[in-house]
């Protein structure tokens, strides 16, 4: 945790973070870039603002934990963690190779830093809240925080887990929902409508906010909200971002979910990363 | 023999107070049926470190594996059917790969839910778990065997599968008996077949050698309630000092107990062996004794399978 970091240290974090994502797929040939991308903000603020963990004791029980259902989009993930020091940085060259520590999807055993496997799309959220009914019942204060597809909200396990949150009160669990629209075959509400997801964990019992996913403004200020506000009630944010944010042809396309870039596009995306588009 | 009958569900719900009353770590996840998968002393009484999810069983399996990666040993507790079907892929994803202390504890394996009919029985559990890495299986013979083998597998640090009998059955152990788990207990020795069984058709191999006996022919039998990891020398054994082997079991001859035992003796090379169990069949509504007659599994059909064999 550290509350001291500024807006922009924290926007030039998640540059970063897009940078080595897209490097890792790119090395890899073979990865998910657009919905990774979208996501990176509210990463870079968990990872650099809010969440307490610690590096050299991955596994230290007190920490607070972050589940990636959406487990598809880890280099954005492992990409935090190698700056932050869980595994030595030249590890995050090795994304999807055999032996890595690095999986496609992450794995808990394999690479420190990561509180389950994810992969199988509805289920992380379910485990989000074991450790958060874990902590409450264990009287300890740590968060948890679990981000979730839109797209991944078509299972209806996720909803079984939104409602067992409620239940047992776990104002220490944040369900981020990556709200960017797109899901492999279209769009979410071409392949199944989800309406309004403000409108539905309000309906579920949680303290809802909605923002915009890559206004690092309103993340830290929603974190803030969130962990002034232990009033019983789970914490929902539908956050909306664009999917492949920013690298102009990534953005808002479908292709882009689970595509490599090749070299020219990989040069330009670097390009825009670091000057934007 | 004590004929004292008792569900072995009976067992698992007795067990778990207790060692929920010694190991503070120790939960109960319930999907709504804690009633009838015996967890209501439980929950009663250790309220901290019980849960219940709702009629949401792949909620109830990833749970109980976020509770296990801070520390708890959760024993979801379901039907069989649920616990091994419907969270099949839960099971894997979330439980086996990460290699997490879970255990799924189920209730109504088999036919034993008799009168359900064939939505609530449950034939082909013990078989798919049995193919995911990292999982062990296993299925008690009686009341003794559930209590001490739910103990076992709360000591034993990864994913298990335990199955229990919704219908009472006859009680075999005492409270003494030991069990280690991958080790089958022989029951009786023989010289002219061997039985292998497990759960709930324990106690007809039993009576099956009995019988026998009576025409001069002895059976060694083996209460194999572990399918995963097999008990592979007990199986070996057999082959080398007997060769000729009927498994039994209350779950599809496809992949269970018969299976697991062929898969030893095929690779040997020598042996033989009469798998008994339900025929690849879906139940219906009936009488327990009668659903297993339907299929071949009584003391009569394990006698007579035993002197073809040896003809």
């Amino acid at each position: 945790m550290n509350k001291e970091i500024t807006i922009a240290e924290l926007k030039e974090k998640a540059k970063q973070l897009r940078k080595t994502a897209v490097t890792m797929i790119y090395e890899a040939q073979s990865g998910h870039p657009g919905g990774a991308l979208s996501i990176a903000d509210i990463v870079s603020c968990l990872y650099f603002r809010e969440m307490n963990v610690d590096p050299k004791n991955p596994r230290w029980e007190d920490r607070d934990r972050f589940v990636l259902s959406k487990g598809h989009v880890c280099p954005i993930q492992y990409s935090a963690l190698g700056l932050l020091g869980f595994f030595p940085e030249e590890d995050l060259h090795t994304l999807r190779k055999e032996g890595s520590k690095l999986q496609g999807h992450p794995s808990m055993n394999k690479c420190p830093g990561i509180d389950i496997s994810t992969g199988s799309l509805g289920q992380g959220l379910s485990c989000a809240v074991g450790m958060a009914l874990a902590g409450k019942r264990d009287g300890k204060d740590y968060m948890v925080y679990a981000v979730v597809g839109d797209g991944e909200a078509d299972e209806g396990q996720i909803w079984e887990a939104v409602m067992a949150a409620y239940r047992y009160h776990l104002d220490n669990l944040v369900v981020i929902i990556d709200n960017n629209g797109l899901q492999i075959d279209g769009t979410t509400d071409e392949i199944m409508p989800q309406l309004d997801f403000t409108k539905k964990f309000d309906a579920f019992g949680y303290d809802t906010y909605e923002i915009d996913g890559h206004n690092m403004e309103q993340i830290v200020e929603t974190f803030d909200k969130i962990h002034a506000a232990k009033d019983g009630r789970p914490k929902f944010i539908n956050a909306h971002t664009v999917k492949g944010k920013g690298v102009s042809y990534m953005e808002n396309q479908l292709a882009w979910h689970g595509m490599a870039p090749n070299d020219e596009q990989y040069a330009q995306a670097m390009k825009e990363l670091e000057e934007g588009i | 023999m004590d004929k004292k009958m008792i569900a072995t569900r009976d067992g698992l719900g007795d067990e778990l107070v207790e060692l929920g009353k010694k190991n503070k770590s120790i939960y109960v996840v319930d999907a709504d049926i804690g009633k009838s998968c015996k967890t209501t002393t439980f929950a009663k009484t250790l309220p901290e470190q019980h849960v219940n999810v709702g009629i949401a069983e792949q909620n109830a399996a990833g749970v109980a594996a976020g509770l296990a990666t801070c520390g708890k040993v959760p024993f979801v507790v379901t039907y069989a059917v649920f616990g091994s079907l419907r969270m099949c892929e839960q099971i894997r994803q979330e439980i086996c790969y990460p290699n997490l202390n879970v255990k799924i504890a189920c209730s109504h394996g088999g036919v034993t839910p008799a009168n359900d009919g064939a939505s609530h029985q449950c034939i082909e559990d013990m078989g798919v778990l049995r193919t995911l890495p990292n999982m062990t299986v296993i299925m008690p013979a009686d009341y003794w065997a559930a209590r001490r083998l739910v103990e076992a597998a709360a000591k034993m640090d990864g994913p298990c599968y335990l199955r229990f009998t919704r219908d009472a059955i006859p009680v075999i152990y005492d409270e003494n008996a030991i069990f280690e788990i991958g080790k089958a207990n022989q029951l009786k020795e023989g010289k002219d077949v061997a039985i292998i069984a497990n759960g709930d058709t324990v106690r007809l191999a039993l009576e099956a050698a009995e019988v026998l006996e009576k025409d001069g022919i002895t059976a060694r039998v083996l209460d194999m309630h572990t399918i995963k990891p097999l008990d592979v020398d007990a199986v070996k054994a057999c082959v080398n000092d007997i060769g000729k082997i009927i498994t039994v079991e209350d779950h599809n001859i496809i992949n269970g107990l018969g299976g697991a035992v062929c898969e030893v003796v095929a690779e040997m090379g020598k042996g033989i062996v009469k798998r008994i169990g339900i025929q690849d069949q879906f139940g219906q509504s009936a009488p327990y004794e009668r659903l297993l007659a339907i299929n071949g599994i009584t003391t009569e059909d394990i006698a007579a399978a035993a002197k073809t064999l040896l003809k």
